[in-house]
């Protein structure tokens, strides 16, 4: 790819106690790219996030942030980047409008009219004490604060789970704008549909490990394609061939999923029925997600999820 | 109906009972166990009746009496009455924090965190939790009640007699669940458990103070002091019951108040108001310096007001107590090992000790504020900004030190404010304001050890708190009690000099200044090695 690279993790293992929670976590974000980071809960995404920014220090692994070490440059490293946890705490007694500047002003910005518009997009009265916003509010005061400041790395964890359909569209158009400025953006997201619009490569991580990353083709390559198919005569062996899944017939039709290395072999054998109909479909990022997860519930007891 | 409000009352206590089941009993362990200790150490150190006649006469001035209260039976001194005079007051003032502190952490703590909405969600009654907070601490203020008795009374002290004991628990058991009650009634006006503790740790001490100048000055001021019926019930002396029943009605009025109130408000509001705020942050608000003053901003304020009040009055009193050893000059001679000092100087050097600890309060709570950002994930927040752990504890530490430097000038300016008017022969400001501010090493060795617990055993920070009840025991006790050497030497307040009855000692404040030097050091080095934890 040869682009420069923002975000360098590799190898990251961070231990509570006896209790694994990363092993062995890689990533690479590179500039002006939004990469999606998702796993099911507990897989381990905020933890990684916490090394990154210096507030958990990794057991082992390395965690570069602009060629610097997370840990020992993490002041330098933060004047340019922005932060949005999923779970925003703010001083109760403090307004949103002053809380927006007191980051701004930590972060070392000063840009006033961006603020200002950021406010009205958000809709947010910022001279409300923050003890009485609502949860998306809290999130909305701290998206205002790191999109006000000019930061080359945005980090996200569930920006957005508060947020109601609305706000969640001007919190993509803000991450659009920021990559449109060649600024990069780390963002972990349980919706899918946002992770599918915005990002342009996209990690999963489970129970600790980076499962697989790519861009979205990339990934939809090595899965699953959805078909739909209907022909003259009857297709009776197809639950047989190899490379099928999930069948279902409807009526004359059939739709099932097919692994992307035996796409040649099922198109030519479905060929010899007459086809009728053939509709295609790339696996939705959740039919990806759904497939790496299945495979894990039996194991995810005993591991990463729920309680250490 | 009733279940609508009291539904589950008895599984939320019992879930209360079950998060507490170490918090409460160490309180009652450590309340019952000092009771028992110090009873029996007064049979040790005061062996005749003349001792005990003797020290019934050093009680005898208005300084004395405005720090622990009306002595009664003071002509016929028995162990009873001395308990009574001397632990009575201290004692309920211990159970009274008690229950402050249980109360707010079942209230509001958990109000703001969400936990209540959680468990009102589920079958549980509008008033469940509240009733279930208070029939726990009713009944551990009931249990104190009846260990502190039969322990007493099981000590087999001749003046120590069975209704006496039971009395003596009793007065603390009901000063527990009057100042439980009162708690409750506050967690409904204020909207923050922060507010809640400071109104009614401000209640409790505007009590001391009232009782303390009612005292000394006018008796009918006593009766609006809760701490003034405690010590009217006259323990081992006349055995009043009334003033115990009469502190439990009350208590009932208020429970019933908080109950009303907690029916009619809506979850997570208060009823004292709450004003819209500024759209932008004033040029305070930004940096990290600014932002650990501003969210602390009221209970520094609250606290420096305190601080200059208990110190006015203390000083007000100064003047009656020169009076009184003037008029008995032969007992001044016979109480002044000194020479050359007054008993006011002497006792002067005791006031400070105690208003130094007091101070260090404050002080400690300024910093450990840093450990409850850090709970509350708001560090996480801050240090994802380009600001260093370093600069972050730093200003935490700045404002720890420049509140008690704050905090003992107020105390000292007070008391020799209110003391001019008063005295024939004033003391000099600069005695009395050096004889605070020598106390600053030993708030710089506590607020060292508290940084060293917040860099090095972030979960454990509780042990300064209680190093610090220890440290207030052992001299306000050691005092009384003539404890021996070493165990005031086991905390920094017992290495400061007590101007100006004693010589300055600066080899000792240079030590103590060092040690706490290193161990801040120490905290800030580990504070920037370890974990932020959420
Ligand atoms: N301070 C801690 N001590 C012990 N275990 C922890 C700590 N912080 C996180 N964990 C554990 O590490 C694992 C990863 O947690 P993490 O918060 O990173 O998950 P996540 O992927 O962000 O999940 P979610 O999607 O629910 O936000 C979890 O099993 C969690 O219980
Ligand atoms: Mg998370």
């Amino acid at each position: 790819m040869g682009r420069l690279s923002i975000l360098q993790a590799s190898n990251l293992v961070k231990r509570f106690g006896r209790f694994t929670a990363l092993n062995g976590v890689n990533i690479e974000v590179n500039k002006g790219e939004v990469f999606g980071f998702i796993g099911p809960n507990g897989a381990g995404k905020s933890t990684t996030i916490r090394v990154l920014l210096g507030i958990l220090k990794a057991d082992s692994g390395e965690a570069k942030i602009f060629g610097k070490d997370a840990w020992k440059d993490a002041v330098d490293i933060h004047k340019r980047i922005a932060y949005v946890p999923g779970d925003v705490n703010l001083w109760p007694n403090l307004t949103g409008g002053e809380v927006i500047d007191l980051f701004i002003k930590l972060r070392g910005g000063n840009n006033k009219s961006k603020r200002e518009e950021l406010i009205q997009r958000f809709d947010l009265d910022p001279t409300k004490k923050c003890r009485t916003y609502s949860k998306g509010n809290r999130q909305k005061v701290a998206l205002v604060a790191a999109f006000a400041s000019e930061a080359d790395l945005y980090i996200l964890d569930e920006p957005t789970s508060g947020l109601d359909p609305l706000m969640e569209r001007i919190f993509q158009e803000c991450v659009q704008e920021a990559k449109n400025t060649g600024k990069s953006v780390l963002l972990s997201s349980h919706v899918l549909s946002e992770v599918e619009r915005l990002c342009d490569r996209v990690g999963i991580i489970r129970e600790g490990k980076m499962i697989e990353s790519g861009s979205l083709g990339e990934l939809r390559h090595l899965t699953r394609t959805n078909l739909y198919v209907e022909t003259i005569r009857p297709m009776d062996s197809l639950a047989s061939l190899q490379g099928v899944h999930e069948l279902v017939k409807e009526g004359e039709a059939f739709s099932f999923q097919v692994d992307s290395e035996h796409l040649d072999n099922i198109i030519q054998y479905i060929s010899q029925f007459g086809v009728t109909k053939l509709e295609s479909a790339p696996p939705t990022l959740e039919d990806l997600f759904m497939r790496h997860y299945e495979g894990t519930s039996k194991s995810a007891n005993s591991g990463a999820g729920g309680r250490p | 109906m009733f279940e609508q409000y009291f539904m589950k009352t008895g599984s939320l206590a019992r879930f209360i009972l079950r998060r507490d089941r170490i918090r409460i009993p160490i309180w009652l362990i450590s309340i019952v166990a000092i009771t028992l200790v110090v009873a029996e150490a007064f049979t040790n150190l005061y062996a005749s009746e003349t001792e005990l006649q003797a020290i019934a006469e050093t009680m005898l001035n208005p300084a004395m009496t405005a720090m622990v209260g009306q002595g009664y039976g003071l002509d016929n001194y028995t162990y009873g009455a001395m308990m009574a005079h001397q632990m009575l007051l201290f004692t309920a003032i211990a159970v009274a924090i008690m229950s402050i502190l249980l109360v707010t952490r079942h209230t509001r703590t958990d109000e703001e965190d969400g936990r209540i909405e959680m468990i009102r969600s589920l079958p549980a009654g509008r008033l469940s939790s509240l009733s279930a907070t208070l029939i726990v601490l009713i009944s551990t203020n009931v249990v104190l009640a009846i260990f502190t008795g039969v322990g007493l009374y099981s000590l087999g002290i001749e003046s120590m007699d069975w209704e006496g004991s039971l009395l003596y628990g009793s007065a603390l058991g009901a000063t527990g669940i009057f100042f439980a009650a009162l708690t409750a009634l506050f967690a409904q006006l204020s909207e923050s458990s922060r507010g809640t503790i400071g109104l009614t740790m401000g209640g409790l001490i505007l009590a001391y103070l009232i009782r303390a100048i009612g005292d000394v000055t006018n008796e009918t001021l006593t009766w609006f002091s809760p701490l003034g019926w405690v010590l009217r019930s006259e323990v081992y002396v006349n055995n009043y019951w009334w003033p115990i029943t009469f502190m439990l009605v009350i208590s009932i009025v208020l429970i019933v108040a908080s109950l009303y109130l907690s029916a009619i408000r809506d979850l997570g509001a208060g009823f004292l108001p709450s004003k819209p705020g500024r759209k932008h942050a004033s040029p305070m608000l930004q940096s990290p310096l600014g932002l650990s003053y501003r969210i602390q901003r009221t209970a520094l304020l609250s606290w420096a007001v305190g601080m200059f009040i208990l110190g006015a009055s203390y000083g007000s009193v100064f003047g009656d107590l020169d009076a009184f050893f003037s008029d008995i000059e032969i007992m001044e001679q016979m109480l002044t090992p000194m020479e050359g000092f007054s008993l006011t100087e002497q006792f002067i050097t005791m006031l400070m000790a105690i208003m130094s600890m007091l101070g260090t309060v404050p002080v400690l709570m300024a910093f450990l504020k840093l450990k409850g950002e850090e709970k509350k994930n708001r560090t996480e927040l801050l240090l994802s900004h380009a600001v260093s752990r370093t600069k972050l504890i730093g200003s935490y530490l700045i404002i720890a030190f420049i509140t008690g430097f704050v905090m003992l000038s107020l105390a000292a300016i007070g008391l020799w404010a209110a003391s001019v008017p008063v005295m024939d022969e004033p003391i000099a400001f600069s005695t009395i304001y050096g004889a605070a501010l020598v106390y600053l090493p030993a708030v710089w060795m506590m607020t060292g050890i508290a940084v060293l617990l917040v860099g090095v055993a972030p979960n454990f920070t509780v042990i300064i708190w209680l190093y610090l009840v220890f440290s207030y025991f052992v001299v306000y006790l050691g005092g009384l009690l003539q404890f021996p050497l070493w165990l005031s030497n086991l905390t920094p307040f017992g290495y400061i000099p007590q101007l100006p009855v004693e010589e300055m000692n600066i080899t000792n404040l240079t030590l103590l200044t060092l040690i706490a030097a290193t161990m801040i050091v120490i905290g800030a080095i580990g504070y920037n090695k370890r974990d932020i934890e959420g």
